[in-house]
C-alpha cells in the first residue's frame, strides 16, 4: 500500500511543507507563540500558581515576589494565575466565533460558488449588509440587547465571521470552478454538492486556514475590547479585557495590573498574525505578498 | 460613468433599507415596554397605555417601521426616551466629540504610516524596513483601548501634561477641548497607523514592479525621480481608498475609546441608551454609523471608478 502514489504525494507535500516551515521565521515564531499560549491554557485546566477566586485582601497590590510572580490586584488576586485563567475565556470564544464563521460562511459560499446566479447575488449582497455594520458596534448592539456574556459575546463576533469566510470560500471556488479537473468530475456524473466536498474544499482548505487564522486573532482583540466593557464574561470567570477594566480604575496607585494582561492580548493577537503570515508563505507561494 | 453611479447609488438605497430593517428589526424583539420603562415601575396600566397610544406603539410593526424610516429621512429620529430632547439634537452634541476625534486620529495615522510606508519600500530588505516592519505587526496586535491605558498612565497620571478624561467642550475655545482628544487620539492612531503603513508599503513595492517604472529606470532617471514622481502617484490610489474606509472604522473604535477617556461622544451615548433601554437612541445611532460605512464606500467606489475606467463595466 505504501507505494500508492496518493498516498506517497501526500507524503511529498508534508515533506515540502516541513521544508518551507523551516525556512521561515514568521511561521516559526507564531507557531511557538501560539503554542506556548495554547499551553498555558491547557494547563490552567489543572493547574494554575494560586487559586483564581481566592480573595485575600491582606496580600492585595503586591509588587511581583517569589510567591506571586506578577504581583496580586487590588482584591489580593494572583494575577499570573489570572491571566492563566483568562486565556481560556478568550481562546474558547475567539474559536467558537471562528466555528461559527466557517460552519455557516463556508457552505453558503461553496454554494454561492456552484449555482450562481440569483443565489449568488443574494448571497453577496447580504454579506455586503453585514459589512456595512461597523463590526465593534454591532458586537456591542447584541451583546447590549441579549444581556453581556460570554455566549453572546461568541454569537455577536461569530456572525462576522460568516460572511468573511463566505467571501474567500466563494472567490477560491469561483476560481476552481472552470478548472479540467472539476470538469473532469462533473462529465464523470457528479453533483455539485458531491464535486465541492470532494474537489472544491480540499483545495481551497489552504485559504480558509490561513484566514481562520486571521480571525482567530481578531476575535480575540474583539472578545477583549467587549469584556473590557462588561460586555464580555462576567463574574467570577477572569477575562483578560475585565482584568484590564479593573486596572483602569486602579491606575494611579498599581499601574502594573494594566501591563499582564495587555501583555497576554498582544502575545496572543501577535502569535497568531505571525502564524497566519507564515501559513500563507507556507502553504502556497502564489499568495505570497511582497514583503 | 453616470450608469455606474446611478448603478452604485441604487446598491447604496438597498443597502440602507436592509441594514435599517435588520437595526429595527432586531430592537423590536428586546424585551420591555418602552412605555412602561419612560413612566417608571409605579405607573398604572391605564395610563402606560395611554402613552403606549400616543407614542404609536400600538401600530402595527410595518407602519411603525416606515414611520420611523420616513421620519429619518426628513432628518426626525424621534424623541428620546429618558431625555426626552430629539435624537437628532443628542447625536448632534456628541457628534462634536466623535468626528473631531476620528479625524484627528485619521490625521495622525496618515501623517504616520504614508512617510513610513515610503520610506521602507524605498529601503525594503533593509535593517530599518526590517525593524519598521516589526513594528507594525506589534502595533497591529495591540488593543487600543490598553494603548489608551498606556497613554493615560504615563501622560496624565506621571507626566500631567494632559487630563486623564472628560470634555470641557468647545466653548473654552479650541486648545482646552483638543488637548482633551489628543491622548485618546494617539490610542486610536496608532493600530490604524501600523495598517496602513504594511498597505502603503506593500502597494508601493508592486507599483516598483511595473513595467512602466522599469522603463522609467531604464531610461535614466535618478531613483528619487521614480519613486516619487511615477511610483508614488499610482500606489497612492489604492491607499487613498484605504483611507476613507478607515475614516468609517476609526468612528466606530471610537465606542471603546470614548469609555477610557469618559468622553461625551456617540460611543458613550449608545452605552448609557443601551444601559437605560432607550432604544430609538440605539437605533438612531447605529444607523448613523452605517449609513456613514455605506456612503464612504459608495464615494471609494466612485473614486475607483474614475480612476479605473474598467471597473465601470461589471
Amino acid at each position: 500500500m505504501s507505494t500508492d502514489p496518493l498516498i506517497a504525494a501526500g507524503h511529498e507535500d508534508w515533506r515540502l511543507f516541513v521544508a518551507k516551515a523551516r525556512a521561515n521565521r514568521s511561521f516559526q515564531a507564531g507557531a511557538v507563540l501560539t503554542l506556548a499560549v495554547l499551553a498555558m491554557a491547557a494547563l490552567s485546566l489543572v493547574w494554575t500558581p494560586h487559586d483564581v477566586a481566592a480573595l485575600s485582601i491582606s496580600d492585595r497590590l503586591q509588587p511581583p515576589s517569589a510567591a506571586h510572580w506578577l504581583g496580586t490586584d487590588h482584591f489580593g488576586r494572583d494575577i499570573v494565575s489570572m491571566i492563566m485563567a483568562g486565556s481560556r475565556n478568550s481562546i474558547a470564544v475567539a474559536l467558537i466565533a471562528v466555528g461559527i464563521g466557517v460552519g455557516i460562511g463556508v457552505p453558503l459560499g461553496c454554494w454561492a460558488a456552484a449555482r450562481r446566479g440569483l443565489v449568488d447575488e443574494v448571497l453577496m449582497r447580504a454579506s455586503d449588509i453585514v459589512f456595512a455594520f461597523p463590526a465593534l458596534v454591532s458586537a456591542v448592539m447584541i451583546t447590549a440587547i441579549f444581556g453581556p456574556g460570554a455566549v453572546n459575546a461568541i454569537i455577536a463576533i461569530g456572525i462576522f465571521n460568516i460572511p468573511v469566510f463566505a467571501r474567500v470560500a466563494r472567490g477560491a471556488a469561483l476560481a476552481l470552478w472552470p478548472r479540467e479537473f472539476i470538469l473532469a468530475a462533473r462529465a464523470s456524473g457528479k453533483g455539485a454538492a458531491r464535486i465541492t466536498i470532494e474537489h472544491i474544499l480540499p483545495n481551497i482548505a489552504n485559504l480558509l486556514l490561513v484566514q481562520g487564522t486571521i480571525q482567530f486573532s481578531l476575535g480575540i482583540l474583539a472578545e477583549a475590547g467587549l469584556s473590557y466593557v462588561g460586555l464580555g464574561a462576567q463574574p467570577p470567570a477572569t477575562s483578560w479585557g475585565r482584568m484590564l477594566a479593573e486596572a483602569q480604575t486602579m491606575i494611579a496607585i498599581a499601574p502594573q495590573m494594566a501591563l499582564a494582561p495587555g501583555i497576554a492580548i498582544i502575545v496572543t493577537v501577535l502569535g497568531l498574525n505571525l502564524l497566519g503570515d507564515g501559513l500563507r508563505d507556507v502553504l502556497d507561494p502564489k499568495l505570497r505578498r511582497e514583503r | 460613468m453616470l450608469a455606474y453611479t446611478a448603478r452604485r447609488l441604487l446598491i447604496v438605497l438597498v443597502t440602507l433599507l436592509c441594514a435599517s430593517a435588520v437595526v429595527f428589526f432586531v430592537l423590536e424583539i428586546v424585551p420591555g415596554d418602552p412605555a412602561r420603562l419612560m413612566l417608571g415601575l409605579n405607573a398604572s396600566d391605564a395610563a402606560v397605555q395611554a402613552l403606549r397610544e400616543q407614542m404609536g406603539l400600538n401600530e402595527p410593526v410595518l407602519i411603525r417601521y416606515f414611520a420611523w424610516l420616513g421620519g429619518m429621512a426628513r432628518g426626525d429620529f424621534g424623541t428620546s426616551l429618558t431625555y426626552s430632547v430629539p435624537v437628532i439634537e443628542l447625536i448632534g452634541e456628541r457628534v462634536m466629540v466623535s468626528v473631531p476625534l476620528a479625524l484627528i486620529a485619521l490625521v495622525m495615522s496618515t501623517a504616520i504610516a504614508i512617510p513610513l510606508g515610503i520610506f521602507t519600500a524605498a529601503r525594503r530588505g533593509r535593517p530599518a524596513d526590517t525593524a519598521a516592519m516589526a513594528g507594525a505587526q506589534l502595533g497591529i496586535a495591540i488593543p487600543n483601548f490598553w494603548f489608551a491605558l498606556l497613554l493615560v498612565w504615563v501622560f496624565a497620571i506621571t507626566l500631567q501634561w494632559l487630563p486623564a478624561g472628560g470634555f470641557p467642550g468647545w466653548s473654552d475655545g479650541l486648545w482646552p477641548g483638543l488637548s482633551a482628544l489628543l491622548l485618546p487620539a494617539v490610542a486610536l492612531a496608532l493600530p490604524q497607523a501600523a495598517i496602513l503603513t504594511r498597505i502603503t508599503r506593500s502597494a508601493l513595492i508592486e507599483t516598483l514592479a511595473e513595467d512602466y517604472v522599469r522603463t522609467a529606470r531604464a531610461k535614466g532617471l535618478p531613483a528619487r525621480v521614480v519613486l516619487w514622481r511615477h511610483a508614488l502617484r499610482n500606489a497612492l490610489i489604492p491607499v487613498l481608498t484605504i483611507l476613507g474606509l478607515q475614516f468609517a472604522f476609526l468612528l466606530a473604535g471610537t465606542i471603546i475609546i470614548e469609555n477610557v477617556f469618559y468622553l461625551p461622544g456617540l460611543g458613550r451615548l449608545v452605552f448609557q441608551a443601551i444601559g437605560q433601554r432607550d432604544l430609538i437612541v440605539v437605533e438612531g445611532v447605529v444607523v448613523l454609523l452605517v449609513a456613514t460605512v455605506v456612503f464612504v464606500n459608495f464615494l471609494v467606489d466612485l473614486a475607483y471608478g474614475w480612476a479605473d475606467p474598467r471597473l465601470r463595466r461589471r
